[in-house]
């Protein structure tokens, strides 16, 4: 029942956004739906419901893995959107509040859908309703990112719904009755014809990668980061690629339990090499700091990949850097747009000096910057050194050395990027734009707040957040 | 019944040489639409008992992917003013071309795919292939947004051709989902096109360049 509100209650939250009638209040929804939500989905965590195994939408261990750091995320991101969109006043944001709203309630869904066509529905509906979010500002930049991420993601999604009926064929053809949950396709295990779920796992992987934003399947993803606001971004790359994530991590314990496994990790492991090495090159290129954090997600995609591939202790670490790149990342995005807002542009280029005009959104940029590339004591340090750690034990020693060589080329070009646009003097057109960006309360504590959680998650990662993302390994890789 | 099915799998993929070799959009909406009518009427000849939820699906394809789509995309077109591909990056033969080729590979690929013996002798698998590898070229190889769109739809022609196979054993629900987040889906892609047009004042998804590294 609770694990129904998480859906409903975004989803009536979204309703009661198209019709609220005044512009300067509806922002408030934000907060108050994104509170429930938080509170229910940690109520669950805490206390973790029975799941029926042919439930169809459950609160099942690998939903409890990750959807608390995502209405975590929306909630600190919907403080902030409540300052944003004051600032904001001059562009209704009655449907943006709605698709925001939306997305959420689609996510708690994609993240306990158990069904492999019911996920695909919920994986859909949620590229659609980010499509408003993305052309909010109303620029033609916007609109062109919103038609590449349409086509993209559209043919992403058109993908994953052929892997979807490949695998519904696998079965059909091995003798199953029809059910689609992962539960009924895993018991049936070797009993899935195996050339159709090969077929279904290469659909299903560039389809849902399209979303996750695997290279070379990213290229919708450093346009619509770019263009989209700041909250957006945060929410895009915390919440939406993570259903992706968790859906290729329950398609890829299907392929295990049909005795696939090892071509799928290995087909994990290159996409993953490949989406950092892409990442860490285009990092070493962009002069645009909203681009730049497009492709640091592209990098960090590719850990999760990475993870992914390398058996129980690599998926373990995966989630583990779900919960600490979805935080951090956060914070990145919503100073970014602070310092987007006060500079009036995002490229190297016209930016300079923002240590000056914002000195505390620069504060929080440079450490998320720091936090991001993986150094100590902040989250994504410690969830790295755990893919590390998988990867070694599980004797991929090449793998390992590329992986830390695109990490530290990644560095590279992130503070190339961050101090260019931190450091020196501010340029005099920024100065004379007007009225001056206000670094008010409402828009340096989320991301402050993001930071320190990243910080604690790193520092001392409860125990029960390690036992749930074990309950989440065992639940994709059962013992006989 | 097989024949019947048959028969009409084969016009679909004749339609998709027609929407390859068309430099006039309103051709390549009309095939696209006839191909939408085709697909709905389908599911119709495959059941032997008369089930109401295959009715329905049936309904609601032939109205989606036959009448409200095309109409769409006609509206969109007159209020663009643009009814020509003029030059598309694959030229018209060389795509006609390309299909017809894919479409035979099609054929000959499919006898490598374990099918059930009551699937072995339809067309639905080499005619889902053929289509999704039309939609891809029109995707591809055409510039103007209106021929894009109709190059994602026959896509997802395909891929609902291929659905068939399982449109006994899937539950319908998911059907019914499918159906309804194509529809929502080029709802979408329609307001976007309009507002393209309202931004760049051309259709030619080629300008779209700003943002490139």
């Amino acid at each position: 029942m609770k694990s129904l509100l998480l859906i409903m209650v975004p989803v009536v939250a979204a309703a009661l956004a198209l019709l609220w009638p005044d512009n300067r209040t509806r922002p408030a929804l934000l907060p108050a739906a994104g509170s429930i939500h938080t509170l229910l989905s940690f109520w669950l965590f805490f206390d973790a419901p029975a799941v029926d195994p042919g439930a169809w939408l459950a609160f099942d261990p690998l939903a409890r893995a990750v959807l608390p750091v995502v209405s975590l995320l929306f909630l600190i991101c919907a403080w902030y959107g409540v300052s944003y969109l004051k600032e904001r006043s001059e562009r209704p944001n009655r449907i943006f509040v709605a698709a925001l709203l939306a997305v959420l309630g689609l996510l708690s869904a994609g993240h306990q859908a158990r069904h492999v066509g019911l996920l695909w529905i919920f994986t859909e509906a949620v590229t659609l309703a980010a499509v408003p979010l993305l052309h909010f500002n109303g620029t033609p930049r916007a609109f062109e990112a919103t038609w590449k991420y349409l086509l993209v993601g559209g043919t992403g999604i058109a993908l994953s719904l052929l892997g979807s009926l490949c695998l519904g064929y696998a079965s059909l053809y091995g003798g199953g009755a029809g059910d689609l949950t992962f539960v009924a396709l895993m018991s049936q295990g070797a009993g899935l014809s195996r050339p159709w779920v090969l077929i279904a796992w290469v659909l299903l992987l560039v389809g849902y990668g399209t979303k996750m934003g695997l290279a070379p399947m990213h290229t919708w993803k450093p346009e619509a980061y770019g263009e989209a606001p700041g909250i957006v971004g945060a929410i895009l790359a915390g919440g939406v690629t993570s259903v992706a994530f968790t859906a290729i991590l329950r398609v890829r314990a299907v392929v295990g339990a049909a005795g696939a496994g090892q071509i799928a990790d290995h087909t994990l492991l290159a996409i993953g090499l490949f989406s950092m090495l892409v990442a860490a090159l285009f990092l070493l290129g962009t002069r645009d700091f909203k681009r730049m954090l497009a492709y640091s997600s592209v990098e960090h995609m590719g850990i999760l990949s990475i993870g992914a591939a390398l058996g129980p202790a690599g998926v373990a670490a995966a989630l583990f850097h779900v919960w600490s790149n979805g935080l951090t990342k956060g914070a990145l995005f919503l100073s970014a747009g602070n310092i987007r807002r006060a500079a009036g542009s995002a490229s190297m280029d016209d930016v300079r000096g923002m240590g000056v005009l914002t000195p505390r959104s620069a504060a929080i940029f440079v450490t998320g910057m720091f936090a991001v590339t993986a150094c100590p004591p902040f989250g994504p340090f410690f969830s790295e050194l755990k893919v590390v750690r998988a990867a070694l034990e599980t004797g991929h020693g090449a793998a390992t050395a590329m992986f830390l060589g695109c990490l530290l080329l990644a560095f590279f070009g992130l503070t190339r990027v961050v101090f260019g646009i931190v450091d020196g003097r501010p340029r005099n057109s920024a100065k004379t734009g007007g009225k001056r960006f206000a670094e008010t309360a409402g828009v340096i504590l989320p991301p402050l707040v993001l930071l320190g959680l990243s910080l604690w998650l790193g520092l001392f990662t409860p125990r029960v957040l390690q036992e749930t993302w074990s309950a989440a390994v065992a639940q994709l890789y059962p013992t006989p | 019944m097989n024949s019947n099915l048959n028969l009409l799998i084969g016009l679909a993929m004749g339609l998709n040489l027609v929407a390859l070799g068309s430099s006039r959009l309103p051709t390549l909406i009309r095939a696209m639409s006839a191909q939408g009518v085709m697909l709905g009427v389908m599911p119709l000849l495959m059941d032997h008992e008369p089930d109401w939820r295959v009715a329905l699906v049936a309904l609601a394809t032939i109205a989606g992917k036959g009448l409200v789509i095309p109409s769409l995309l006609r509206r969109a077109m007159r209020t663009v003013q643009i009814d020509r591909e003029l030059d598309p990056l694959i030229g018209f033969v060389p795509s006609m071309l390309l299909g017809a080729g894919g479409a035979i590979a099609a054929l000959a690929l499919t006898h490598l795919l374990p099918l059930l013996p009551e699937h072995a002798g339809l067309l639905l698998v080499p005619g889902a292939l053929a289509t999704m590898l039309t939609g891809f070229i029109l995707l591809i190889g055409r510039t103007k947004a209106i021929s894009q769109v109709c190059g994602y739809l026959i896509l997802e022609n395909g891929i609902y051709l291929f659905g068939l196979l399982l449109i006994k054993a899937m539950p319908l629900m998911v059907e019914a989902g499918v159906l309804l987040d194509v529809t929502v889906g080029v709802f979408i892609i329609g307001i976007i096109v309009d507002r393209i047009q309202r931004a760049f004042d051309s259709l030619d998804t080629r300008k779209l360049t700003a943002l490139r590294e």
